[in-house]
């Protein structure tokens, strides 16, 4: 039998882990096959936004239509930016019971033993989780022009990055709720303790210029706001008169909350215990 | 030829063989109040099959967590290939392979991209990868079934697919829990073959974790571990020849009034065991012969045997290895 040269490990151990990268990539591709081999996530992913669009552009539209005319587009254009955010938010923390899923089926347990940096654990599954939703974020803008909004390809270029940072700040959250819990009944009792609110005061529904008091204090320091109003901007300029939340501010306040959610979620995922991994 | 940085010569594999692949050294670890292993201490020379037997409960899995770098010991300390297995982690998972008892396979993948995958997870990659996936899955037979997703394997080959994952990077120690679960005989015998093979050929120090007696008769050496403490360590020869001669266990009407009478006319200490009488003696046979006549009433049944690795544990714990009723034990 031919010699297969992989060096056993020499007596001089090496404490270092493995580069972050490979262990990182590998475990992305992991989710993207497991996604694709699974027709009903598949089915989901691409059928939820259109199902959406459909009330949106069909019965919600409508309804508003009802009312004096010229306003009504208004608004549809007003939540337009909410109903993408709403579309990442969901799919980019539900991505992250995928964590649960693998801690019991037993697969998180041989990647906790591999010699590789917690980082690339959390890097790889949650760009995973990012990578799904900022799709699914990018089939529902790809109708927007089905309800008269007409998009240059830089302000798709800026939607996208946007649409990343929201879906990786989102779903770093999600695997760090995730990490901590042992079932999914769990998981839906946490997230929903802060899903809802979180998007209601996003700005997605009022904007925050209306709100008063501690309302309109809450939807400053939500993160979600930044992203919303930012693809705000970036969609329809002439709603944004706003200058609390110009483009670039907001992109930067939502970066540096991708990066800190990241780094909970590594904290999170890095304690070494004296309980059970699993 | 072309040569990459995996393409090293061996010697520094073999350079420089250690005497000590596991080393334990007084290991406690509490859940709270609860004492899951009390000073724990043995070592396993390189090169060895080490049997760690205990019923559920008796902290056996809590000492594998610990070995596999999974959980911090609450005391007391344990290095694998001379590093430390809480403050060296990485350096230690370099050396161990695992495989669980629980699945860790992804059934929805290929074995090859299990494989693939796990060798991503070691720094591997490229041909040097993909060659050595081929030749873990043609050592456990799944070259032709490369392909399939594993979750239309049976069970059997979804062990082996486990075992492939385990030993892909070479490790120098490999730690198996209850690895025979859910196997059927055959399959069994098969696994304990090719753990010989890796003994003998690789010079691979093997860690078993068991509740299966017969299993741990296969292992070169043993500990037994009984409600967090080392109750018995040595090969199982050893600890069975410590019984001295033949166990003989009588089925009795009563065997309360029985171990007394045994006690009152011979002189011997009888364990009382449920519904059965039990107790070491040189030579059974004779024994027997003598028990029948002075107790014909109330001896049902009688049987003498060499002595197994339970009756090991027996004579060291006072009960029986499953039974729950083991307060009821009286001498």
């Amino acid at each position: 039998m031919a010699q297969i040269a992989i060096p056993r490990p020499t007596s001089v151990a090496n404490n270092q882990p493995v580069s972050i990268w490979l262990p990182a990539v590998s475990l992305w591709w992991r989710e993207m096959v497991r996604f694709y081999r699974q027709r009903s996530r598949v089915v989901g992913v691409i059928l939820s936004p259109l199902v959406f669009w459909l009330l949106l552009g069909g019965g919600f539209a409508k309804s508003f239509r009802t009312g004096a005319a010229g306003a009504e587009q208004n608004y549809l254009e007003y939540f337009f930016p909410g109903a993408l955010v709403m579309i990442v938010l969901f799919t980019s923390i539900f991505t992250m019971m995928s964590v649960i899923e693998d801690r019991r089926e037993g697969f998180l347990l041989s990647v906790m033993v591999a010699p590789i940096h917690r980082s690339a654990i959390v890097l790889g599954k949650v760009l995973g989780g990012t990578t799904l939703s900022t799709i699914q974020g990018l089939i529902f803008l790809a109708l927007a022009p089905a309800i008269g909004v007409r998009i240059g390809l830089d302000q798709f270029a800026l939607v996208v990055v946007i649409v990343f940072l929201t879906a990786f700040a989102l779903t770093a959250l999600g695997f760090a709720v995730a990490w901590t819990l042992d079932s999914a009944q769990a998981f839906h009792a946490i997230i929903n303790l802060f899903l809802i609110p979180l998007w209601l005061l996003s700005g997605a529904l009022f904007p925050v210029s209306s709100a008063t008091g501690w309302i309109r204090i809450l939807m400053r320091i939500n993160p979600l706001t930044y992203g919303v109003e930012s693809l705000r901007a970036v969609l329809f300029p002439q709603m944004v008169s706003n200058e609390d939340f110009a483009l670039s501010t907001s992109i930067g306040i939502l970066a540096i909350f991708s990066a800190a959610v990241f780094a909970i979620a590594y904290i999170v995922a890095n304690r070494s215990s004296t309980k059970p991994a699993a | 030829m072309i040569s990459t940085s995996l393409r090293r010569p061996e010697q520094a594999s073999y350079a420089a063989p250690l005497a000590t692949a596991i080393h334990v050294s007084k290991i406690t670890h509490r859940y709270g109040d609860r004492v899951a292993l009390n000073e724990v201490s043995f070592d396993v020379p390189a090169a060895e099959i080490f049997g760690l037997l205990g019923p559920n409960g008796s902290g056996k899995t809590s000492l594998f967590r610990i070995l596999s770098t999974l959980m911090l010991p609450t005391g007391g300390s344990a290095s694998i290939m001379n590093s430390d297995v809480a403050t060296r982690s990485n350096a230690v998972r370099r050396e161990i392979g695992v495989v669980f008892q629980a699945q860790s396979v992804d059934i929805k993948l290929s074995a090859k991209e299990n494989l693939t995958h796990q060798g991503h997870l070691y720094g591997l990659r490229g041909t040097a990868l993909q060659s050595r996936v081929k030749e873990m899955l043609s050592r456990v037979g799944l070259s032709d079934r490369a392909n399939d997703r594993v979750e239309a394997f049976s069970g059997g080959m979804q062990r082996r697919v486990e075992l492939a994952k385990g030993l892909l990077h070479r490790p120098s120690v490999l730690l198996l829990d209850e690895p025979t679960t859910g196997l059927d005989p055959g399959a069994r015998r098969d696994l304990w073959k090719y753990l010989n093979i890796l003994r003998d050929s690789e010079g691979v120090t093997i860690m078993v974790t068991t509740h299966l007696m017969e299993e741990a008769e296969h292992c070169d050496r043993l500990a037994i571990l009984n409600e967090g403490n080392l109750v018995a360590l040595g090969t199982p020869a050893e600890l069975k020849a410590e019984i001295g001669g033949d166990v003989v266990v009588l089925e009795a009407t009563d065997a309360a009034s029985l171990a007394a009478g045994i006690k009152t006319r011979f002189g011997l200490n009888a364990v009382v065991l449920g519904d059965k009488v039990r107790l070491e003696i040189k030579s059974g046979h004779r024994f027997v012969t003598d028990v029948v006549e002075a107790f014909p009433k109330e001896i049902t049944s009688v049987s003498v045997s060499k002595p197994s690795i339970e009756d090991v544990f027996i004579a060291r714990t006072g009960h029986r290895f499953w039974s729950d009723d083991s307060k009821g034990v009286s001498n």
